[in-house]
């Protein structure tokens, strides 16, 4: 089997979903070819270093912003009927009106901490979306339920 | 036992808003850290992850489950985040007439604030941070379709035939995908690689 028709196996390979007897032909070609054997161990290196991407944890507000979007939803009559049912989502809700009127008490930047203050002066000179967090103001439009293109897309994705 | 995704949609639909919440807490961490990598943008990509959640929950009523749920949830996180990056490279082209654009700022989310506490040795840890940084930017320069193939190959760790789904392509134009960014990845982190790959 000539390099060519492995290239597509050999990730197959390095992240162990070959067949077994896509496995055992591919095993046999790296016995004999150096090209494809370098290219293997390149290939599980690189998905070695991939491990090191830290993951980050979703904002503390998260869960909140969620659930007004939702409540925003248009065919809900009274969101206290709505909340009352499930003492969660009432939770949830009361949380939204603490956060909107914590939002609506200072100006649209995110409040920052000593450290995440620290860690923007230390970045400025390279801070690329300045603009985006300037204008951000997450919660600006929650009142507006109706977004004229959404429909249609949900259904695609429906389809599947 | 815990409900599957599928039993917790049908839940949804059925109207149990506590399944909803389920969902988001099974699904909120993978989707948020998906859509950091495609936009490159903490804020835009949490907006995005909500914006996710919204078109599950507005989709409830019609939902069938006719393919996995995650497939569903990462082609609609996948659209949202392709449509973004292709809005903000726009963006960007329409500011760079006015003034020169610095790009792929570090944005600080992952710099460890207690250097001292966790790296007595703060040498080490500035090699740590440089070689975090080299690999995230590695990723970030990616096309976004090969990049997006990768997340969801490897941190999602999702199957060929689900992540052709939700990339809309064919299973062997995935691998040809996967392939061509770790032939990129290979080489743009060659100095890493060569240590890694060392016998
Ligand atoms: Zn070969």
């Amino acid at each position: 089997m000539g390099c060519g028709r492995m290239e597509k196996k050999i990730m197959g390979y390095v992240d162990g979903r070959l067949k077994e007897g896509e496995r055992l032909e591919m095993e046999k070609h790296l016995s004999t070819c150096a090209l494809c054997q370098l290219r293997v161990n390149e290939f599980r290196a690189v998905d070695v270093l991939l491990d090191e991407v830290p993951m980050i944890e979703p904002s503390a507000a998260f869960d909140v912003r969620v659930w007004a979007r939702v409540a925003a939803e248009p065919g809900k009559q009274s969101w206290w009927a709505w909340f009352a049912p499930s003492p969660r989502v009432a939770f949830a809700a009361s949380m939204l009106v603490l956060a909107m009127m914590w939002l609506g008490s200072r100006p649209a930047e995110p409040p920052l901490n000593a450290s995440e203050v620290e860690t923007i002066n230390q970045n400025m000179p390279v801070l690329e979306n300045f603009d985006v967090l300037s204008n951000f103001a997450p919660l600006t439009d929650l009142p507006q339920p109706v977004q004229a293109d959404e429909g249609s897309d949900t259904n695609q994705n429906q389809q599947m | 036992m815990a409900r599957s995704d599928v039993q917790l949609m049908l839940d949804v639909k059925a109207g149990d808003e506590q399944s909803f919440a389920l969902l988001l807490h099974r699904y909120r961490s993978p989707l948020v850290n998906f859509l950091y990598r495609m936009v490159r943008n903490r804020e835009q990509a949490e907006d995005l992850a909500q914006e996710v959640f919204l078109r599950v929950y507005r989709a409830r009523e019609d939902y069938i489950p006719s393919a996995k749920f995650t497939t569903w949830l990462f082609r609609i996180a996948t659209n949202l985040a392709l449509n973004s990056v292709r809005d903000n490279r726009y963006q960007r082209m329409e500011i760079s007439l006015d003034a020169p654009v610095t790009t792929d700022a570090e944005d600080g989310d992952e710099k460890t604030m207690d250097v001292a506490e966790k790296h007595p040795n703060i040498e080490q840890h500035l090699i740590e941070e440089a070689r975090r940084k080299m690999i995230r930017l590695a990723i970030e320069k990616l096309p976004e379709k090969q990049r997006a193939a990768v997340l969801l190959h490897k941190y999602q760790e999702l199957d060929y035939g689900e992540i052709a789904k939700i990339l809309q392509c064919s299973e062997s134009a995935l691998k040809s995908l996967l392939f061509r960014a770790y032939e990129t990845l290979r080489v743009e982190l060659a100095p890493l690689v060569a240590q890694q790959a060392r016998p």
